[in-house]
């Protein structure tokens, strides 16, 4: 009995035991399947279609190339590998234009008849309208409608979800956003990161030390969104002033507040390496005559350079992976950056601003899904790193 | 005159000496600026009554409370589970491959940003076993943020115990259980309870894990089931100071909804370092 209830027990505690390791499997099923969606979704929204004249030989265009005809940047079908004709746009708002109101009927139930007239008699012209609008499919051509590609999305320079007729979902521009802001967050943080665990480790007594490190914890438990609010109303300022900009709001302050939210995770994990260098080893370096500078770069630091590694690199994650500070104080333009003083946009940032309003199951929703899974493997990478780094110490 | 040596040495430690003070001086310019601006906001009323007006005046007191059941809710998730996988992974798991497969996981977890938490608890709790954004889903994404902590503190302090006193029991006849239940936890408490107080101020500051969980903008009321929505301090931080009609009235509500999370913050802080300061004497006593 007594034995039946101890194998019990033992049963539960072993689930516990890989409640961890379920949740990491539950976490990829669930991203994976919100997110792979994306790729059999179409480029053009639903239920419309992009009609052209029966002779324009042009048979599919690519998302971006669709966005650039509709705002008007490429004008010439010779453009995008058709014959040289300027290209007219028509969207279903622009009928009015064309058509007086008796001619379309009071329901506008001529629209359809009326549209695909004017498509069969224009050389030039790309419609975007409902599909039933088409009243005979046979005598336009419409455009092949492909699914979102791999390409478009991680190779794709534009990131606006909400465009018709084809929503642009390239990741690039938060790609590199999230890049530049971890990036220079890290360089701030790493003199100072260094400096204090060395200090902490090394320099000072025990009594400023077991000051210091509460500190450092404190520093650690302060809500981003403090840290995020703090930004908006001191560090944003003072950029917008100290660089004479038009606005504050750049990737500048998104690394700075950055840079201080790192600095506990890197003081930390390189203090602890340093203080696990063995005393003996310290010992016979002063006793050769080194001081104790000397003694700190020349072989506390190489002892300890995998742990700094380490350090370093759960900066970065922690960095890459911050959501509401940035997002209050980078001032979130998708757009690849090309000074650190721009604004721009992390992954993150683009995930919380822009999630609720996404329909659930769209095109868009999906698309912040699979931002959600190049996160979760950039954090599974630098794990990997942070392990491959320490057991190579071993 | 001082050799080379010793100059460098002198001018290495003032740099060190003198950047350290720097981050200690953030932390506080941080804090400074915050309980300055935030101070004189604080009234028994500004914590007691709702925001009123378009959230351009009243107080916080559904934030707080919203707070207050997430900590709740999280804590009955995440303690027992983690405190038991910690108890697993100490006590009952064959060392070598196992406990590493289980902390290489449990690490992996820690380091998942927390919006990919957030999309997740949507993903899972929200839509898939559809308790909508309730605060029933937003107390399961944040114990799942903070059970790597737990689970983390609770080996370490597992771990303190000397094999010795596991040893002695199980010569009295005790069966592992009965060892366990009865002189390592008790034991080891102390650490553990440390571990589960930040663990909790950690979910009381966290954001982005209920953003589309939980969080509410704004409720007239406070919640009456655990499949209401709630609003939250740090999500209506966010909130007052990036939207709303009249930024003016707004930034002083601001500064004091932020100096109430700090404050939370430091309570918390305090707390586990006097818990951890007694216990140490005590065992001292013993």
């Amino acid at each position: 009995m007594k034995k039946l209830f101890e194998k019990i027990i033992e049963g539960v505690l072993a689930c516990s035991g890989f409640v961890t390791s379920i949740t990491i499997v539950l976490i990829i099923l669930f991203l994976f399947s919100e997110a792979l969606g994306l790729f059999n979704s179409r480029v053009i929204e639903e239920g419309y279609v992009l009609a052209l004249n029966k002779d324009n030989k042009v048979s599919e265009l690519t998302p971006a190339q669709i966005k650039d005809v509709f705002d008007e940047e490429i004008t010439n079908w010779n453009e995008v590998g058709g014959q040289d004709m300027s290209i007219r746009l028509f969207r279903l708002e622009d009928i009015t234009q064309y058509y007086t109101e008796e001619e379309l009927g009071a329901a506008y139930e001529h629209a359809g008849v009326k549209i695909t007239e004017l498509v069969e008699r224009t050389p030039g012209i790309i419609a975007f309208v409902p599909q039933q609008f088409i009243v005979r499919p046979d005598s336009v051509h419409l455009l092949q409608d492909n699914t979102i590609s791999v390409k478009d999305v991680f190779a794709g320079a534009e990131w606006f979800p909400t465009a018709t007729p084809a929503a642009q979902f390239g990741f690039l521009p938060l790609i590199t956003g999230t890049l530049w802001v971890s990036l220079f967050a890290i360089l701030i943080a790493l003199p100072f990161g260094l400096s204090v665990a060395i200090y902490m480790s090394e320099v000072a007594n025990s009594r400023i030390r077991n000051l210091l490190k509460p500190i450092i914890e404190l520093l650690s438990g302060i809500p981003s969104v403090v840290y995020g609010f703090f930004g908006l109303i001191v560090i944003v300022p003072f950029i917008q002033k100290v660089f004479n900009l038009p606005v504050g709001e750049s990737g500048l302050a998104g690394s700075i507040v950055l840079a201080i939210m790192a600095l506990p995770t890197i003081i930390t994990v390189t203090e602890d390496a340093m203080r696990n260098c063995p005393r003996a080893m310290r010992e016979a370096s002063l006793a050769l005559g080194a001081s104790q500078w000397q003694t700190i770069y020349k072989v506390v630091i190489p002892y300890s350079v995998s742990g700094i590694t380490s350090g370093v690199v759960l900066g970065i994650g922690r960095a890459i992976g911050e959501t509401m500070a940035v997002l209050m104080v980078t001032g979130n333009a998708a757009v690849i950056p090309h000074t650190i003083l721009e604004p721009l946009r992390t992954i993150p940032a683009t995930i919380a601003a822009e999630l609720g309003e996404a329909p659930a199951g769209g095109a868009h929703y999906e698309a912040l899904f699979l931002l959600g899974v190049v996160l979760f493997f950039i954090s599974l990478l630098i794990n990997f790193t942070v392990e491959a780094v320490s057991a190579r110490k071993r | 005159m001082i050799d080379r040596k010793h100059l460098s040495q002198r001018i290495a430690f003032g740099i060190f000496r003198l950047l350290s003070l720097t981050v200690v001086g953030i932390l506080f310019a941080i804090l400074g600026f915050i309980i300055y601006k935030g101070v004189g906001v604080i009234s028994w009323e500004f914590l007691t009554t709702a925001p009123t007006d378009g959230m351009t005046a009243g107080g916080i007191f559904p934030a707080i409370v919203g707070t207050f059941y997430l900590m709740i809710g999280s804590a009955l998730f995440a303690f027992p589970v983690g405190v038991m996988s910690g108890i697993y992974m100490n006590e009952y798991a064959p060392k070598g491959w196992v406990v590493r497969f289980i902390r290489m996981m449990t690490n992996n977890l820690s380091g998942i940003p927390s919006i990919v938490f957030g999309l997740f608890g949507m993903a899972l709790f929200v839509n898939y076993m559809g308790f909508g954004d309730s605060i029933l889903a937003g107390s399961l994404t944040l114990g799942l943020l903070c059970v790597p902590l737990v689970i983390r503190t609770t080996e370490e302090a597992l771990k303190a115990i000397p094999d010795t006193l596991r040893e002695g029991s199980r010569v009295l006849g005790a069966i592992k259980l009965q060892t366990i239940w009865h002189v390592v936890l008790p034991m080891a408490m102390p650490n553990v309870i440390t571990g589960l107080i930040l663990a909790l101020g950690r979910v009381s500051g966290e954001t982005a894990p209920i953003l589309f969980t939980c969080a509410a903008y704004f409720l007239p009321q406070l919640p009456t089931s655990i499949l209401d929505q709630c609003m939250a301090l740090p999500y209506h931080l966010y909130v007052i100071s990036t939207s709303g009609t009249d930024m003016d009235a707004q930034f002083p509500l601001a500064y004091g909804t932020a100096l109430v999370l700090i404050v939370i913050i430091l309570l918390v802080n305090l707390l586990a370092n006097a818990l951890r300061k007694y216990f140490e004497k005590k065992v001292k006593m013993n």
